[in-house]
């Protein structure tokens, strides 16, 4: 009976589930390190660009447009195109996700660096903070909400194009999808589909979480608002609407314009 | 820059662009499947996305459809979808259904913030006017939202070419079967060229659209000419923020 859905080929087989199990847990894994491999590398290429980008106006117009123009190149040719200087190996794959999520991370975090009012870099100018001190204490933590909301999007983005790595043979469970569709082989793909959803779902998450913990102002602040809003009357304006939500549509819209 | 040369010369052979895995006809079939694409998440996204915004409502919705169209994988999708039914005739629907589910967010995200940002005084006065509502979406919400629109428009399309080349590793046509050809040959020029080709094809949509953007814009004559109210806004804030730095 337990045998027959991997004979029948049905989409949903817990027989498939118990003797792969370690085919999937290792494409898991796969996916998990190409993900956190490329996030760390992107944001460790596009802090110093953010902030070159922010540091000499000149620079700001290439920063963007360089970052732009690499990410219309399709996924696929992504990975071809690197493919002359690494060859068949998981850095091809890492390299070509970094690129990807650079384009995001600058420009979300340039966003928030310049959503930061004017007149609280004055007052911490007034209070007598230096360059240094006024980015890492006042700039950057206001900063968060935008900066998460790139982090975000670009590690969800980044999940589902691991699978792509699938061509070179290193997508986690891309490889297994790719795998499954040559050897119609249903369980499989949708399996690896699923956990590939529930991966970016959950990393999401997890983000938001750490977001949460980390800018404690924000919430209490929409807390407020929406208190606001519901009071009667107050509730006909749009302000309050559009107050509470200009968080995640500003920065989505920042996302959207590239 | 061996790659370069051997890519250049397998572009430069007219062998490679005829006959039924040619380049043009792969350019045919990626045009058909970007083009029939865009078209349906335009018809599906814009109406929903009007409403939504001309009410107000819905925003976490149309929030929360953009996020979730990037969790899911296309190449995933597209492969559950031949699997099924739907692909036992052809790989046509199952790349095309996948492709336009791709296409939606980008499209229906930004024409919704575009509508919900223009000024609601405005559309208060059109209303004072007594425009019906149909006449405030067309006359003041449409043409105000334009240029958020059409980003969303253009990055549907730039996307849309770029992920179609996902359908050759699924088994159906366009560009990227050559890069996947090219794999299977263990031929890197070949790979390198049809990459070049995608990236190029990307770029030329990614200008087209920019121009369309341009020229079709129903508030030219209005927008980004000195003297109208935001170009007269800027300055007075550039003049602000001059006083500002002379009086440190």
């Amino acid at each position: 009976m337990s045998d027959n859905c991997l004979v029948a080929n049905d989409w949903i087989c817990g027989e498939y589930l118990r003797t792969r199990q370690h085919d999937l847990l290792s494409a898991v894994g796969q996916h998990l390190v190409l993900t956190a491999e490329s996030m760390l590398a992107g944001l460790v290429i596009a802090i110093p660009l953010t902030l070159i980008a922010r540091q000499w106006r000149l620079s700001t117009g290439p920063i963007l447009a360089v970052t732009t123009i690499l990410y219309t190149v399709p996924s696929l040719a992504m990975f071809s195109l690197l493919l002359p200087f690494y060859g068949l190996s998981p850095s091809l794959v890492v390299t070509g996700l970094t690129l990807y999520s650079l384009t995001i991370l600058v420009r979300n975090f340039l966003a928030g660096l310049r959503g930061v009012p004017e007149d609280v870099k004055e007052a911490a100018r007034g209070m007598g903070y230096g360059p240094v001190r006024l980015l890492l204490e006042v700039e950057v933590p206001l900063a968060l909400p935008a900066v998460f909301a790139g982090i975000r999007i670009a590690t969800v983005s980044t999940v589902a194009l691991v699978t792509v790595g699938a061509i070179v043979g290193y997508g986690g469970l891309g490889n297994l999808i790719l795998s499954g569709l040559h050897s119609v082989f249903k369980a499989q793909v949708l399996t690896a589909s699923v956990l590939c959803v529930l991966i970016a779902v959950v990393l999401d998450l997890l983000l938001l979480g750490l977001e949460r913990l980390s800018t404690p102002w924000t919430w209490r602040r929409t807390g407020l608002l929406r208190l606001r809003a519901v009071r009667p009357g107050a509730g006909s304006g749009n302000g309050a609407g559009r107050g509470s939500g200009a968080g995640p549509e500003t920065s989505e819209r920042e996302a959207a314009a590239r | 820059m061996n790659y370069l040369t051997g890519a250049w010369t397998w572009l430069t052979t007219p062998a490679n662009w005829s006959g039924s895995d040619g380049v043009w006809q792969r350019l045919v079939e990626h045009l058909e499947f970007t083009g029939v694409c865009l078209g349906l998440s335009l018809l599906i996204g814009l109406p929903v996305a009007v409403v939504l915004g001309h009410l107000g409502r819905g925003g976490a919705l149309a929030i929360n459809i953009s996020n979730a169209g990037r969790a899911v994988p296309t190449l995933a999708l597209m492969s559950v979808l031949i699997l099924t039914p739907l692909g036992d005739t052809s790989d046509y629907w199952p790349v095309v259904i996948s492709l336009t589910l791709f296409g939606i967010p980008p499209v229906l995200t930004n024409a919704y913030v575009g509508i919900r940002e223009v000024d609601r005084d405005t559309v208060e006065a059109a209303r004072g006017m007594g425009m019906t509502g149909r006449q405030v979406v067309f006359r003041v919400e449409l043409p105000l939202a334009w240029p958020l629109l059409m980003t969303g428009v253009r990055t549907a399309a730039v996307q849309l070419v770029a992920t179609a080349t996902l359908a050759a590793m699924a088994g159906a046509g366009g560009l990227g079967r050559i890069i996947t050809a090219g794999f299977d040959l263990q031929s890197t020029p070949q790979v390198v060229a049809g990459a070049v080709l995608v990236a190029l094809l990307a770029l030329l949509v990614e200008g087209a659209f920019a121009l369309a953007e341009r020229a079709l814009d129903p508030m030219r004559p209005a927008r980004g000419q000195p003297g109208t109210e935001s170009s007269r806004r800027s300055g007075l804030l550039r003049r602000r923020s001059l006083t500002i730095g002379e009086d440190l």
